[in-house]
């Protein structure tokens, strides 16, 4: 090879690598760290929910504080958490009937049939350990904190709807003022405040208990420790940190 | 080994998919933000904005904070463990800013989302036909709506 | 909500992906499938297909720079698309695709269609004017050289295009089967087959429409096609949708049998909501149809009417095929993942996501592929070393 271009080609790569060098210490610079809420350590808790089957009494105040806190659409396709009623005729306990309507924000008119198992089962996010909504999304816009909430990063979002897919339960839906994914958040910047989620807060029951796994004084352990509790398709093998007491079988 | 004006084009094709590479590299660089995969494969940012996110529902300590009467009254009897804003709504305006005016629920109808008879309701409930229990007047006018139980 | 039977969880009722996401696999399938057709001369040496080489090239090539556009209208944020590239996240099968649909079009389709063309846009250019030789020019990326040993060199390099192509398009069209197949909460999707399914199913789409392109191309130009070409290329197809029936009838027979919890539910589903689309077009009209016709045609002496048996056959292939991608996406999400209900898809004409925009986008490659042609004509076809 001629000795110019040589020399040339030479330079040229030295130039390169130093410009990528200068490019990833400017990064480091300039990236800064973020604040978080003042005095909450993320690493200091492990967020779980406790739902008392036995207590709900489909009255609907958590589905309207839920949409009043975090300004979900009051239309009846857009939920981050509602609760279903179940109607089990002991005559054909392979089809309940469910019910759902507006997702119980209004309550739920009069149960009509009588010597009819029913009950209320409030659903919302699980906030998997190993979710597949996580898993699934292509640019990193839904992730799970390192206090085991499941968030939705919706400056980043493209809207692909491949997390509403694959979430099991149902949770998830698209905003329709954002066009981007939406769910529960354990009212994250409540909790990262000391406060309860608005659900948990106004049921008047106490049917929702918003636990910390990672403190050995929440009632929670206690409470795991002597009832029977269960998770929502556990087939699914996606480790839900939502449980429920008193969870019939036939819920879906 | 052909001589090079054989395959100069492909060297052509070679140089300008290098280049493509290179330009990607420094778009790639210029947009994606500097907070993005401190934590993990996310902005770490988001955590901030999310956070940041003003509150609707005061919570109860808040309304204990100034309402310490209403507290006293309210803790030895039934409804002393349901939160103030489950029948009042959302008061964090009302927290931060005391004119700001708190709701007062209607007598009648909040009391109808629990306490109506329905037999998907658990039977620890209290519950009672509005119809059979008394004429169509409040239900505070008998039950004080913080010390419920006579 | 109207529409809706029997209880489906509050967010489920509204379906989440709609025609755009049924036309996404239908226009990479044919393109996965033109491939295939294109590669069977150039490396399996089947002469007999040698006319339809190039214009099956082109036909890859027009479609697969139309394929992106259903998934950009489909976005909440089509300006965040490119995050993709910048951040993919490396869980996501969606994001590797993304990286898959970019090799397949730049280090696969460009690269082969332009070596394959390049001494016709050297020629080109040396003989235009002005601006279309400036864009010649551009196309042959400066360089004129045409000597024997160079174009000996192209076809050594461009014949290991294809044989690197021929895994590269089964990764195209396979990525597709697998981000749905790869989905455990969706009892229709989940399943190690769905890949495979979907891989041959893009075979079958594509060879048929080279198959109808290279009939009605020569209709148009007034040029009587080579029967022996047509006759190849219809036993090839028959012998892909034999394959892709056996598969979906595998896939049938599997689910009957295991009976799963979801399979009640499923089985409702096709006898009600999809029988028009999976009974009668998927299987009747464009799958035990074509079958029959192809299988009948070759014992049809007339080349005249066996060139309209082709004609039958590829174009209820074609309905088949994307019936089949309408029956795996819209039927995917018409049941609910507590299997107690059902919804409907409703699909309207004048919004961004709706029929209109679907029609256009489908006829749209064939305007590109139109371009394309007139810019790079697929004939005559040049001999091959190989």
């Amino acid at each position: 090879m001629a000795p110019d271009r040589r020399t040339f080609l030479l330079e040229t790569s030295k130039l390169l690598v130093l410009t990528a060098a200068a490019a990833a210490a400017w990064d480091y610079v300039v990236e800064g760290a973020p604040e978080q809420a003042p005095g909450y350590d993320d690493t200091a808790h492990w967020w779980a929910m406790l739902i008392d089957v036995e207590r709900c009494i489909g009255c609907g105040r958590c589905v309207q504080a839920c949409k009043a806190e975090n300004g979900v659409s009051l239309e009846s396709q857009y939920f981050r958490t509602w609760v279903e009623r179940y109607e089990i005729d002991p005559d054909d306990p392979e089809h309940p009937r469910v019910s759902s309507p507006n997702g119980g924000y209004d309550g739920f008119p009069p149960s009509q049939r009588p010597g009819v198992k029913t009950f209320f089962v409030p659903k919302l996010c699980n906030q998997c350990a190993d979710s597949p909504c996580v898993q699934v999304c292509p640019v990193g816009a839904t992730f799970q904190t390192r206090d085991g909430v499941v968030l939705v990063d919706k400056e980043y979002c493209l809207g692909c709807r491949y997390c509403v897919q694959a979430c099991p339960y149902g949770c998830r839906f698209i905003d329709p003022e954002t066009h981007t994914a939406d769910k529960c958040t354990f009212c994250y910047h409540r909790i990262t405040k000391g406060l309860q989620p608005a659900c948990v807060e106004v049921c008047p029951t106490g049917a929702r208990v918003l636990g910390d796994l990672k403190n050995p004084q929440d009632p929670i352990h206690e409470f795991l420790r002597t009832h029977k509790v269960q998770v929502l398709k556990p087939q699914m093998a996606t480790h839900p940190k939502t449980y429920y007491n008193g969870l019939d079988g036939a819920v879906r | 080994m052909p001589p090079f004006r054989a395959y100069e084009h492909l060297a052509r094709l070679a140089l300008l998919f290098a280049a493509g590479t290179i330009v990607f590299l420094v778009v790639r660089w210029a947009l994606v933000p500097a907070d993005y995969g401190r934590f993990g494969p996310y902005r770490a940012n988001a955590l901030t904005e999310i956070q940041a996110r003003p509150i609707v529902y005061a919570g109860q300590a808040a309304c204990v904070d100034c309402h310490t009467d209403v507290a006293e009254v309210r803790r030895a009897n039934t409804h002393a463990r349901i939160s103030c804003e489950t029948c009042h709504g959302p008061l964090a305006a009302h927290a931060a800013d005391p004119a700001v005016a708190a709701r007062k629920p209607d007598p009648r109808a909040v009391c109808a989302v629990c306490h109506l008879p329905d037999a998907a309701k658990p039977a620890s409930l209290k519950t009672v036909v509005f119809d059979d229990h008394a004429d169509s007047g409040p239900c505070t006018s008998c039950h004080p709506p913080h010390a419920p139980q006579l | 909500m109207e529409g809706v039977q029997g209880f489906m969880y509050p967010n489920e009722m509204e379906l989440q992906w709609g025609l755009l996401i049924v036309l996404y696999p239908f226009i990479t399938g044919l393109v996965a499938g033109a491939f295939i057709l294109a590669s069977l001369e150039r490396v399996f040496k089947v002469e007999a297909v040698k006319p339809t080489y190039r214009l099956a090239l082109l036909t890859a090539l027009a479609f697969m720079v139309v394929a992106p556009l259903p998934l950009q209208l489909h976005l909440g944020h089509p300006e965040r698309s490119f995050e993709m590239y910048l951040t993919p996240h490396r869980t996501s099968a969606m994001a590797m695709f993304g990286f898959v649909y970019l090799w397949y079009l730049l280090a696969v389709l460009v690269i082969e269609v332009w070596l394959e063309y390049r001494k016709d846009i050297v020629l080109a250019w040396q003989r235009a004017t002005g601006v279309t030789r400036l864009a010649y020019r551009l196309l042959a990326l400066g360089s004129d050289n045409v000597s024997e040993e160079a174009l000996r060199i192209d076809d050594r390099v461009g014949h290991f295009v294809t044989i690197v192509g021929i895994p590269s398009a089964f990764l195209l069209h396979g990525y597709v089967g697998f981000i749905f197949g790869s989905l455990k909460s969706n009892p229709w999707w989940s399943t190690p087959m769905m890949p495979v399914v979907f891989l041959f199913s893009a075979i079958v789409s594509g060879i048929a429409l080279v198959m109808l392109l290279y009939l009605l191309t020569g209709w148009w130009r007034r040029v009587a096609v080579e029967m022996v070409c047509l006759d190849t290329i219809a036993r090839y197809l028959l012998y892909a949708v034999l394959i892709d029936f056996s598969l979906e009838l595998l896939d049938l027979a599997h689910r009957i049998y295991e009976a799963d919890e979801s399979f009640k539910s499923l089985d409702f589903m096709v006898h009600t909501r999809l029988f028009v689309s999976q009974i009668v077009l998927q299987i009747i009209v464009g799958t035990v149809t074509p079958l029959v016709l192809l299988t009948t045609a070759r014992l049809v002496p007339n080349a005249r009417v066996r060139r309209m048996v082709y004609l039958a056959a590829g174009l209820l292939t074609l309905v088949g095929i994307f019936a089949m991608r309408w029956n795996v996406v819209i039927g995917g999400q018409l049941f609910s993942k507590s299997f107690l209900g059902y919804t409907t898809y409703k699909l309207v004409f004048a919004t961004r996501e709706g029929l209109g925009v679907s029609i256009a986008l489908l006829i749209l490659p064939f305007v590109v592929l139109a371009a394309v042609i007139r810019l790079l004509p697929p004939w005559p076809v040049r001999p091959h070393a190989g």
